[in-house]
């Protein structure tokens, strides 16, 4: 396997977007591709091994270099701070994350309660607000903290703000943009030099042209 | 905290067993032996330093450090590298006349770990410390040392990454005007943060030709091509002067004949503050992480009351190890089984193997429950057993 650059990919919805940059950037991808329910998909033509990995994860196969290069969200790389080179901004999968909660309400006072899947993200947020609060750590279904009350306020990713009206939520904050990024262990981003930097050019231009259009 | 069962080890510690055990000293030899042939004498520093001292001018992160107390209060540090206890040493004891010095060193450093915490918390660090020498073949032996040390070790795949803190420095401050705003766009570097140095570089009120040399830098990465490049980005003498000292190391490592292994990449900002001008990295195949690093460290002798410059680098050896892959299995003893009546027998012939050198094992044979899965283990075994003239194999 060692001329194949292995890429771990975020299962999901990114992924398809993610496919669709590189089939755009002229690598060619059977059209299988998405509907593969695999977790190794070798790509012979063009030398790629594709891991799909759950979306947090991502930095994680990549820091420890069993995969070369990865796409991973803004928001996972602020949570797990992975000693990997973030490289380009694929500006796919836009969204930003903000800070939510029941409308017309405030945080206690004393004990004040923050529910997310970004527990990181969230304490150093409100830390820089000058704000103490307790951090409740969730893995999904994030709006419900508050509707029950678990928490105040939740920490969460926010892409068209469908999900937070539906369940009756509003937003307070915003805490920053989010995009995919295309992250490479710094050992491959050496040893594989070429053949990343190649990548990482196709991209490029992709995503220049996308941005010169608009 | 729940009760520890008892096969358990401190987070991160681990056991080396015979075969990893073997292995590594020979890896620790073949480079060891490679050091010696260029000169340097090996020493020893205690594992346990002050916090105020060695523990503060180290280079790791303070949360890294494992932190205890003496019995006077005094806060101790388990070392967390030798580079600091060797500036240490030197600076106090070694350093006459400030003639250049060359030690080098093999021993377990200490550095906890963040997250997961199974990552080795200690481990073995093998490098050497040229002290007292501020040429620029001095920094290039640092690199020649550790690619023929590498090689000795039976690792052959591999590649050195070589960066110049000071010319990033000089760039920075000279576009940015102060070093606190060139700081602030190190740290993207350091952090390995490309779309956010990018951001970070649009973001700020400058001429587009100046936002562009600061985009354009990101590209110093390649060959020899890459000083050209370089000295077309940088205007002021100092910056130069850096550059000219990675041309004057290329041309040293073209004498040694290893330009092959060598890339620059001036991007390259091992930490924020403790370098000073050529650094580098080492990247092997198959190993996820850097197997060892190294640089010129101009400022950390004189926290000890020195004002001299020094290089040096570190290897890892359970990189190393991980580099290598497969454990090279030794030759397993020998084994000569006697019984009470022809022991002696058994061992003057003991004595005699080992004298010519073989490895041999003399076991009595009522100590044993099972023969066949004891015997399993070695591969030549002589039976020694009952009246003379009967039972060998």
């Amino acid at each position: 396997m060692n001329d194949y650059l292995t890429i771990a990919m975020p299962k999901g919805r990114i992924f398809e977007e993610a496919a669709e940059l590189l089939r755009q950037a002229g690598y060619k991808l059977p059209p299988e591709f998405e509907d593969s329910r695999k977790l190794i998909i070798d790509v012979e033509e063009e030398k790629f091994r594709f891991i799909l990995a759950k979306p947090m994860d991502v930095p994680t196969y990549v820091e420890h270099g069993v995969a070369d290069l990865g796409i991973a969200g803004k928001d996972t790389m602020l949570e797990e701070e992975r000693d990997v080179y973030e490289l380009l901004d694929l500006q796919i999968s836009e969204c930003y994350l903000a800070v939510a909660g029941l409308p017309n309400t405030k945080m206690n006072d004393v004990a004040p309660k923050v529910a997310t899947k970004y527990p990181n993200v969230a304490a150093a947020y409100f830390r820089e607000q000058g704000e103490q609060v307790e951090i409740i750590k969730l893995n999904g279904s994030i709006e419900l903290a508050p509707i029950i009350g678990l928490s105040d306020r939740i920490v969460d990713i926010v892409s068209t703000g469908r999900t937070l009206v539906e369940n009756g939520l509003v937003e307070y904050e915003r805490i920053v943009d989010i995009t995919s990024r295309l992250i490479v262990n710094p050992v491959s981003y050496r040893i594989q030099e070429e053949r990343i930097s190649e990548l990482v050019e196709r991209l490029a231009g992709v995503i220049q042209g996308a941005v010169s259009v608009e | 905290m729940s009760r520890l069962f008892m096969f358990e080890k401190p987070l991160g510690m681990r056991d080396t067993l015979p075969e990893l055990y073997e292995t590594k000293s020979q890896v620790r030899s073949a480079i060891g032996e490679e050091m010696k042939a260029w000169g340097y004498q090996f020493i020893e520093t205690p594992a346990l330093e002050y916090y105020e001292t060695v523990g503060s001018a180290s280079a790791i992160l303070d949360q890294q450090l494992f932190k205890l107390l003496d019995s006077q209060g005094h806060t101790l540090v388990l070392r967390p590298d030798m580079t600091a206890p060797i500036a240490r040493v030197a600076a106090s004891k070694l350093l006459k006349e400030d003639l250049p010095l060359r030690l080098a060193y093999s021993a377990n450093v200490y550095r906890a770990q963040q997250r997961e915490g199974g990552r080795p918390a200690e481990f073995e660090q093998i490098g050497v410390e040229c002290i007292a020498d501020d040429t620029v073949s001095a920094d290039a032996e640092m690199i020649a040392l550790m690619i023929s040390t590498l090689r000795k070790a039976g690792i052959e795949d591999f590649k050195i990454s070589v960066g110049h803190i000071g010319f990033v420095k000089e760039l920075f401050v000279q576009i940015l005007g102060t070093e606190e705003r060139a700081n602030a766009l190190t740290k993207f570097l350091y952090e390995k943060n490309y779309v956010g140095y990018r951001e970070h570089v649009k973001s700020l009120s400058l001429s587009s030709i100046d936002k562009q040399r600061l985009l354009e830098f990101l590209k110093l990465r390649g060959g020899e091509e890459v000083i050209e490049w370089a000295l077309k980005l940088i205007e002021n003498e100092k910056g130069e002067e850096n550059i000219q000292e990675l041309k004057q190391l290329w041309d040293v490592i073209v004498d040694y004949g290893v330009q092959s292994k060598l890339k620059f990449d001036l991007t390259l900002i091992s930490h924020m503050s403790y370098y000073t001008g050529i650094v580098f990295e080492v990247y092997a195949n198959q190993v996820g992480f850097p197997i060892g690093n190294g640089g010129r460290y101009n400022l950390l002798l004189q926290k000890f009351g020195k004002t001299t410059g020094a290089t040096g680098f570190a290897l890892r050896l359970d990189r190393l190890l991980e580099a290598l892959g497969t454990l090279t299995k030794r030759k397993p003893a020998g084994c000569i089984l006697f019984s009470e009546e022809r022991r002696k027998e058994a061992v003057n012939l003991a004595k005699e193997k080992r004298e010519s050198g073989e490895r041999v094992v003399l076991q009595d044979i009522n100590g044993v429950k099972s023969i066949d899965s004891y015997t399993e283990q070695y591969e030549e075994v002589t039976f020694l057993v009952g009246k003379a003239g009967r039972g060998s194999l």
